[in-house]
């Protein structure tokens, strides 16, 4: 009880506090750990010393300008980059040496800041890539039809309609991916992810193109899929009232370094985040 | 109609045509066998081209599986042909001299599967170092490949001794009845027939088209899409890449060994980097991942040569004008958008390509 108190005490800013975890998902183990996490790139150091813990449910912010190190982050805890320095423990695993398919298979689930959907398949296709790993079946029962092909087949379609059902998409399961629009896309990226059957989703600038009907919509949809896959959400956004409206816990990176961590109403008003996003105020 | 039913339609299509030109050959050859010379339907020049096609269209399809739906572009593909196909040979002559086994179908099966397992297991060991890396590689590679292979080919001797196989390097002072005879060729007794073509044929497709609409084959085109997509995804990239690389290698080596079966002679230099590329052609022209386009490309093109045999020496001249020109009209505009009309119904996702052009 005092251990608890004492910890959801320390959470807030200012650094360097370690977490930010709700107090719910205390008792338990977190989904998604850094101790120090760093990588440079040709002596630039993308990100330094970052440091995160993630609760099972909780769904957290990562903010920062242009430039900051957002999406390099995603890349470390997806295993694009091996870090150069620090640790990233998914589930309690050490992700060291792994590459990016071993890591989706500990539960770690992402979208792209630049949309990377399978553009010549279908909806329907993209979602079942998703479910590669959950409903399977091997090359010889798909090339000579066995029965077995066609029960996976079905569980998938079933499996595949239910998830694009949470962003009312099922009707648009046979369209080809690369010709949806710009925000039903994202969404796609969303409902592909989901199907990896993830622990933690990582969201990159899920909003970005988005019109702000789309968006306050998205925001209600992403407390959804928490709720009901009871799963963490990490995502990365520039739309504040998305951020704000949703996020339970934020950390603030500017140049590759955490330098704020803390609920929606301590990171607005926090003196070093104005800063960094508007410049420093002139004297005098 | 769905994507769904539309899919099934192509693959329908696609195999119900090659059947119905199975039923079709087999009825005019049967008619051809009875009455004398005048009377004939087939030209023998299109008897005779009857199994090549056959063949080909196995290389084309194999080979569309990895350019089309891999994404991988191979320039070696008849090299996997020309391991087929000498394999196949040797099998043959050895089962006859060393086992006298007299059924020619058996030997003709047989010689068929050891050249598909070569050059599978020839597809294994190429692709083990390549396909883990990204970009060009493949293509570097698998051109080497082709080369090597004839040239080593073009030094291998081998003589059946009674159940023992002689095999002999440059030396070509070996005990036996000489089943490859190095630059000189393979001496085959010839045991293709037009049956066997067809059935590969199928074969092919039936594997090549279900692949596709597998979860296996979906891996292999997410990972063509998007590779780090697909990693993030946990599909295994490698293992997929592997996959269709190994069965296009495969289904070439049996096409190689039906291939050698239909000459008297055989030599190495047939599979040569210029049919690697007459392959690829045959791929592009009928459209990269349209695995009927392959079907039809690869007979067009096989009889076309043929018929401008009259041209003599301007055959090959006139042959890459029609080419061009092919090539030229299917990338028109107005041309494509009459073809999509037409062929709407019958091919997958072509709607929304279409709309997307615009
Ligand atoms: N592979 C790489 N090689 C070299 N530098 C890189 C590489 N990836 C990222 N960087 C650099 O790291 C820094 C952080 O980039 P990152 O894409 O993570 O920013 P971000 O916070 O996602 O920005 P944005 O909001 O614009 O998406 C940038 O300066 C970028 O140029
Ligand atoms: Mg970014």
């Amino acid at each position: 009880m005092s251990e608890q108190k004492r910890r959801s005490q320390t959470r807030m800013v200012p650094v360097p506090s370690e977490s930010i975890v709700p107090e719910r998902d205390l008792g338990k183990p977190p989904v998604l750990e850094t101790h120090h996490l760093g990588i440079e790139f040709g002596g630039l150091k993308a990100v330094d010393d970052f440091n995160l813990t993630i609760g099972r449910t909780e769904i957290a912010g990562l903010i920062g300008p242009n430039g900051a190190g957002k999406t390099t982050v995603f890349n470390l805890l997806t295993k694009v980059y091996e870090p150069t320095q620090g640790t990233v423990m998914i589930n309690g695993r050490d992700t060291k040496g792994m590459n990016i398919t071993q890591a989706s298979q500990l539960g770690v689930a992402r979208t792209f800041q630049n949309i990377r959907l399978f553009s010549q398949m279908t909806v329907e296709e993209n979602v079942r890539i998703g479910l590669h790993n959950q409903i399977k079946y091997d090359m010889f029962t798909g090339i000579l039809r066995l029965p077995r092909y066609w029960k996976q087949e079905r569980k998938q379609h079933t499996e595949a309609l239910e998830l694009l059902s949470i962003f009312d998409m099922q009707d648009l399961a046979d369209v080809k991916a690369g010709s949806l629009p710009y925000g039903a896309q994202r969404r796609l990226e969303i409902v592909r992810a989901l199907a990896t059957n993830p622990c933690l989703l990582l969201l990159d600038e899920p909003a970005a193109g988005m019109n702000p009907h789309e968006t306050s919509e998205l925001m209600e949809n992403i407390a959804k899929i928490r709720d009901r896959f009871q799963i963490a959400i990490l995502l990365i956004e520039h739309d504040m009232s998305l951020v704000m409206g949703v996020c339970e816990g934020i950390c603030v990176l500017n140049f590759g370094k955490v330098i704020a961590k803390g609920t929606a109403d301590e990171i607005q008003n926090n003196p070093v985040v104005i800063e960094a996003y508007l410049g420093k105020r002139k004297e005098g | 109609m769905s994507v769904k039913q539309k899919k099934l339609i192509y693959n329908l299509v696609t195999i119900g045509l090659v059947a119905a030109a199975w039923l079709i050959f087999t009825l005019l050859l049967n008619h051809d066998a009875g009455v004398p010379r005048k009377e004939r339907i087939l030209s023998s020049s299109m008897k005779d081209q009857l199994i090549p096609i056959c063949c080909w269209i196995v290389m084309a399809v194999s080979l569309n599986l990895v350019v089309g739906i891999s994404g991988e572009l191979s320039l070696g593909h008849a090299g996997f042909m020309s391991i087929g196909a000498f394999t196949g040979i040797v099998v043959s002559g050895w089962l006859l001299n060393g086992f006298a086994v007299e059924d020619a179908t058996l030997r003709l099966v047989l010689a068929m599967v050891a050249g598909g397992l070569t050059a599978g297991i020839a597809g294994v060991l190429i692709g083990i170092p390549v396909l883990r890396l990204r970009g060009d590689y493949l293509a570097i590679v698998t051109l080497a490949f082709g080369e090597i292979i004839k040239n080593v080919l073009n030094c291998v001797y081998v003589a059946a001794d009674g159940r023992h196989l002689n095999l002999g390097f440059i030396n070509n002072n070996i005990a036996g009845t000489m089943l490859l005879n190095g630059p000189n060729g393979a001496k085959v007794k010839t045991i293709a027939t037009v049956n066997a073509g067809f059935i590969l044929v199928l074969i092919t497709l039936v594997i090549v088209l279900n692949l596709i609409n597998s979860r296996s084959g979906r891996a292999i085109m997410a990972v063509r899409d998007n590779r780090i997509a697909a990693e993030s995804m946990g599909v295994p990239v490698t293992k997929y890449k592997m996959m269709a690389f190994v069965t296009a290698a495969t289904l070439a080596g049996m096409a190689g060994a039906l291939y050698g079966l239909n000459f008297a002679t055989l030599l190495p230099t047939k599979f040569s980097f210029n049919e690697s590329i007459n392959v690829l052609v045959f791929v592009v022209l009928g459209g990269i991942g349209n695995i009927l386009g392959s079907v039809i490309s690869a007979t067009a093109l096989t009889i076309l040569p043929e018929k401008l045999r009259f041209l003599q020496n301007y055959r090959m001249l006139v042959y890459a004008v029609v080419l061009i020109v092919v090539m030229l009209a299917t990338n028109n505009r107005t041309i494509r958008a009459w073809f999509n009309t037409l062929s709407e119904r019958l091919r997958p996702g072509k709607r929304e390509e279409a709309k997307s052009h615009e």
